[in-house]
């Protein structure tokens, strides 16, 4: 990791409780888009969760989507800017129950923009309720008994349900629990603004990410439930790649 | 000018946003808006622009919210069920400062209600769009040239202003067929937006498009200056025709549809010897106060006709607050009231004078 500000960063001071992935998610988009140099003609989605004051976080112009609604915002802005770079971040609250329709919809059209998906599930900022990728027997502040499939479903495991979607051009899993991991979930990040430049389509990338505050354990003990609980029901993979080549038009 | 050509009031409002240099639409389908989406989505691929069918309502108000937060002039279109799935944009759009143009072809609700035409989502427009102290600009054509002529106006003075603006038609208007002159492409001067989050191009500081402001004074203060403007608005913005209201004992206040039907109420009314007459507000909000106002000296009894169960009626009577006697004749449900049926109510008032 290297530790000089981003210029994509602006100066103000995160707001994240220690522990949080979201900070080093945001600097990895951040370090991305320093280094394709697009910083000048990107417009980044915040979303409403812990993330929403992304717009003072990131230098490039930002725009604030309503619940749910961040690909639906990007799609106006795409369709506006084709020859922009437009990225969402998103929790699994916005992106995976209010915002449902907008993701699949977005992603089958092959709407040309990326997705910076942040699975910690949990609904962060309202204080800890379930999330639909909750999983099955995790205690939140509205599954006080562990979450029972039998009354609030399966969780949802998006990459896998979007990379059966035909615009989806990558879809790819990470993690920023390691050294290693953060410098893969960087590959990726940098990997998904390139496809889009090049006009592939849809680009997904999901990060696992800790929520030390509502999950109530300490960072190491948030780190270890991570890949205890979360990455035997997630796992770290490319659930889908068009490839390096530009498909051919049909 | 132009030449005059015959069109379908929803086609002409289609074509009426792309002279107005409106290339981004973004809808999803409902009787009886039809014929404007199925316009676009033929005549802007020809263009360079873009039509796009959305997953649901919800989403095509947010396309519209980023092409327009993108620094470009964007449109969307429905009827009242899908409004009410709008309402989220509308107020995100207000809070965001955004300028955009919503066409609302109503039909007769609440719930699924009916695809016939109705004037019953007025409170909707002009009270309860969504959530939050907003307000929107509310435009009621009447006639097909109409339809064109306000579409170019809402584009202009939603930019103008920095806030959206609504073409609240009804079904009769969107399936009829009048006369109109376009106006010409040329004529779309689309003003600068230097505000648009369409990329600084490491030329400028970031710009940020956003209707959170987390402390309460600063939240406050956003709020009273955007107030600010809708008072100026509601100063210089007012817009109504009226028709034969110097002398006239009963003024009929209506607007769209019902505005044509109590035209020809308030002339068979003058051939019967009653002086009637009309105020028909063109502009819903900001509402034409002045106008009523004007009249609260000669007119006896104010009478509200609406397709409703009688909603414009209260910004009459808050106008006209005791002054005079403020009736209301409407019918609903997509039934339309006939001139009969208002010269009847001219004559019952007529009678009580
Ligand atoms: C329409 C609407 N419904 C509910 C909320 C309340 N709300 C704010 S954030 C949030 C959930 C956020 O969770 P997630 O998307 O997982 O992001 P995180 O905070 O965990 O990063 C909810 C339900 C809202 N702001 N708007
Ligand atoms: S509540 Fe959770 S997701 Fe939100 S900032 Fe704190 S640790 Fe991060």
């Amino acid at each position: 990791m290297k530790f000089k500000r981003p210029h994509a960063l602006t100066d103000a001071q995160f707001h994240y409780c220690p522990g949080c992935s979201h900070g080093i998610v945001h600097r990895l988009v951040a370090e991305t888009m320093d280094e394709l140099g697009v910083e000048g003609k990107t417009i980044g989605l915040a979303p409403v969760g812990c993330a929403v004051f992304a717009y003072n976080y990131f230098n490039c112009d930002m725009v604030q989507a309503a619940h749910g609604r961040a690909q639906a915002v990007a799609t106006g802005i795409k369709r506006a800017l084709p020859d922009n770079v437009v990225f969402t971040y998103q929790g699994d609250g916005d992106l995976a129950a209010i915002g449902t329709a907008e993701t699949v919809h977005a992603a089958t059209r092959g709407e040309n923009i990326t997705v910076i998906f942040i699975n910690n599930a949990i609904y962060g900022m309202t204080g800890g309720q379930m999330a639909p990728t909750t999983i099955p027997g995790q205690v939140t502040q509205t599954t006080p008994y562990g979450r029972s499939t039998k009354d609030a479903g399966h969780p949802i495991r998006v990459c896998e349900m979007l990379a059966t979607l035909d615009g989806v051009a990558l879809a790819q899993r990470v993690s920023v629990d390691t050294v290693k991991n953060v410098n893969a979930a960087k590959k990726a990040i940098k990997k998904a603004f390139q496809y889009q430049m090049e006009g592939r389509g849809y680009t997904i990338i999901e990060v696992l990410s800790t929520c030390p505050t509502n999950w109530g354990l300490s960072i190491p003990d948030s780190l270890e439930w991570l890949r205890k609980q979360m990455v035997p029901y997630y796992p770290l993979g490319v659930f889908k790649d068009k490839g390096e080549k530009k498909e051919e038009g049909q | 000018m132009s030449e005059k050509v015959l069109m379908k009031g929803n086609e002409a409002l289609a074509e009426a946003a792309i002279a107005a240099g409106c290339k981004h639409f973004f809808g999803y389908p409902i009787t009886p808006q039809n014929e404007l989406t199925a316009h676009m989505s033929k005549r802007l691929p020809k263009i360079g622009g873009t039509y796009l069918q959305a997953e649901s309502e919800v989403a095509a108000i947010n396309m519209v919210l980023g092409a327009s937060a993108a620094g470009v002039r964007a449109m969307t279109s429905s009827s009242s069920p899908g409004i009410s799935l709008k309402s989220e944009g509308l107020s995100y759009l207000a809070g965001s400062d955004l300028p955009a143009v919503i066409v609302n072809v109503q039909r007769a609700g609440p719930g699924l209600g009916g695809i016939q035409p109705s004037q019953a989502d007025y409170w909707q427009a002009t009270r309860a769009a969504g959530h939050g102290d907003f307000k929107l600009l509310v435009f009621a054509p009447s006639t097909v040239q109409e339809m064109v002529d306000l579409t170019g106006d809402a584009f202009a003075l939603g930019d103008k202003y920095r806030m959206p603006a609504i073409m609240l038609s009804d079904g009769i208007l969107g399936q009829m067929m009048e006369p109109v002159v376009m106006p010409k492409d040329s004529i779309a001067r689309i003003p600068e937006r230097p505000w648009a989050a369409c990329g600084h191009g490491d030329k400028r500081e970031h710009n940020v498009i956003n209707s959170l402001y987390i402390e309460p004074p600063v939240l406050e203060a956003v709020i009273k200056a955007r107030f600010e403007k809708y008072r100026l608005i509601e100063e210089k913005e007012q817009r109504c025709e009226e028709y034969l209201t110097d002398d006239a004992d009963i003024v009929i206040v209506a607007y769209g549809a019902s505005a044509r039907i109590s035209r020809s109420a308030v002339n068979a009314a003058r051939k019967e010897g009653i002086k009637a007459g009309l105020i028909r507000p063109i502009t819903l909000w900001p509402f034409p106060t002045k106008a009523i106002i004007s009249r609260i000296g000669n007119a006896k009894t104010f009478l509200c006709v609406e397709m409703s169960m009688g909603q414009m009626v209260d910004d009459v009577r808050l106008i006209v607050n005791g002054k005079r006697d403020v009736r209301f004749f409407g019918r609903t449900g997509g039934m339309v009231p006939t001139p009969a049926e208002v010269l009847g109510e001219l004559k019952k008032i007529k009678g009580g004078i």
